[in-house]
């Protein structure tokens, strides 16, 4: 038990890399809300668009949601980062993170708000012109209020998943908590700095689990 | 734009790394049948513990549900890859990486069943103890199979991340496609081997992809 304690939870190990970790947890804080924001607001755009139906937009946003859905995110963090230099586009690792992570989560956030769309009765469409409203009207007051609360409980999960996946950027040398632990490990030789990295991201996203689990159940009920 | 194609879709380059990136595929592979064949079951047993009335079990296997959805894949593949040979504890890094997946990918199936196990009527149990199934037939004849008909699209979606997940083994130098892709990028200079990758990664998922959106919609109708 005591090797157990000294291995993973060696005090002085703790103290001494507690002040990195906090600095690394606001770059992940930061990276994270920065993503959701954008995400979750291009999404929503291109649900719009697509709710234009016409075929020149509907196309290439469902190549561009196909795409993101199905490539693994690493994939395409991997060839930003090391394949555009080769066409003398460098671009820091944050930024690599964030492009990458925005257009997955905004894949993923156009198909949540384009099956709510779609699962509105076509009467509330009509309903909603033959008042006078033009399409834009509908769109925006009586469609999408009722498209995003149905998505919500998807969203909150999906924009969870994706936020974890900041720590993809510790790969691509971005200093958020996993890579300063990592490379805290190497130098001290301890296991205590991942425990620490486990904590540091237990206190970020427990809250948020347990969140998105409680509004799953609000809005199952009252949909 | 000749640096495009020389740099992303040198086709030489492509042909020469296939072989290599093969071989990854089918690492890629064997990892996928065992997160997924093992996930599956580990899920839906979990499921039934958080599901059930006995506070003993529910309770557990809610924490653990939770912790593994506020724990990155990553940081739990590298906490038992490179945090546990310090207390003794060394492993082969394919079985690393899949008890990392594995713990982290039967939380995620088991809150699918959950969702499916509490979208059938308590009538369902009743009526089946009813006519006399036992506890276990109960579950296996009747509420099993209509909680998982109607999660499948979600069961579906699950399984793709489950695939796409497996790329981060490529972290601890497991030669799966992505890291054998790296591989070749990084002694050829040249960033087609990864493009090849992506593509073999979209003709494996995105039928899949197209499926999930296909039964979402059917189902929201």
């Amino acid at each position: 038990m005591n090797r157990f304690l000294d291995t993973f939870f060696a005090p002085q190990v703790f103290a001494r890399y507690l002040p990195e970790v906090l600095a690394a947890i606001w770059t992940t804080l930061w990276l994270g809300v920065v993503v959701i924001v954008a995400g979750i607001a291009i999404g929503l755009m291109l649900a719009c668009l697509r709710a234009a139906r016409k075929w020149w937009l509907t196309l290439p946003i469902v190549i561009f949601a196909d795409m993101l859905r199905a490539l693994p995110p690493l994939v395409l963090i991997l060839l930003i980062y090391f394949g555009l230099p080769a066409l003398g586009i460098t671009l820091s690792g944050p930024l690599v993170l964030i492009l990458v992570l925005t257009a997955v989560l905004a894949a993923f956030a156009e198909e949540i708000f384009w099956a709510g769309l779609t699962a509105l009765p076509r009467g509330q469409w009509e309903a909603g012109r033959a008042t006078g409203l033009g399409f834009v009207q509908v769109l925006i007051f009586i469609a999408l209020p009722q498209a995003v609360r149905m998505g919500i409980p998807s969203l909150v999960n999906r924009s969870l998943a994706i936020t974890k996946m900041t720590a993809l950027g510790s790969v691509i040398g971005v200093k958020e908590i996993l890579a300063v632990s990592s490379s805290a490990q190497a130098v001290s030789g301890s296991a205590t700095p991942l425990t620490l990295a486990a904590i540091a991201y237990l206190v970020i996203f427990l809250p948020a689990v347990v969140l998105a689990r409680w509004l799953e159940r609000r809005f199952t009920w009252k949909v | 734009m000749p640096g495009i194609i020389e740099m992303f879709f040198n086709l030489d380059i492509m042909r020469q790394s296939l072989p290599l990136l093969l071989g990854g595929l089918w690492m890629t592979l064997k990892l996928c049948a065992v997160v997924i064949g093992l996930g599956l079951v580990g899920g839906l047993f979990l499921s039934l513990a958080a599901t059930s009335p006995r506070r003993w079990l529910r309770w557990p296997a809610m924490a653990v549900i939770d912790l593994m959805r506020a724990l990155p894949p990553l940081v739990l593949l590298i906490f038992i890859y490179s945090g546990l040979p310090f207390a003794g504890v060394e492993m082969p890094a394919f079985a690393a990486v899949a008890i990392a997946f594995l713990l982290n990918n039967s939380a995620y199936y088991a809150e699918v069943y959950r969702a499916g196990l509490q979208s059938l009527p308590r009538g369902q149990w009743e009526a089946a103890r009813a006519t006399g199934l036992s506890m276990p037939q109960t579950l296996r004849h009747v509420i099993i199979p209509q909680a998982v008909r109607n999660v499948l699209p979600d069961l579906l979606s699950n399984t793709v991340e489950v695939v796409k997940l497996t790329s981060l083994a490529s972290v601890v130098s497991l030669a799966e496609l992505l890291y054998q892709a790296n591989m070749a990028r990084s002694v050829t200079y040249n960033s087609s081997p990864l493009v090849l990758a992506a593509a073999i990664y979209l003709v494996l998922l995105w039928p899949m992809v197209r499926l999930v959106s296909r039964y979402q919609r059917k189902l929201s109708i």
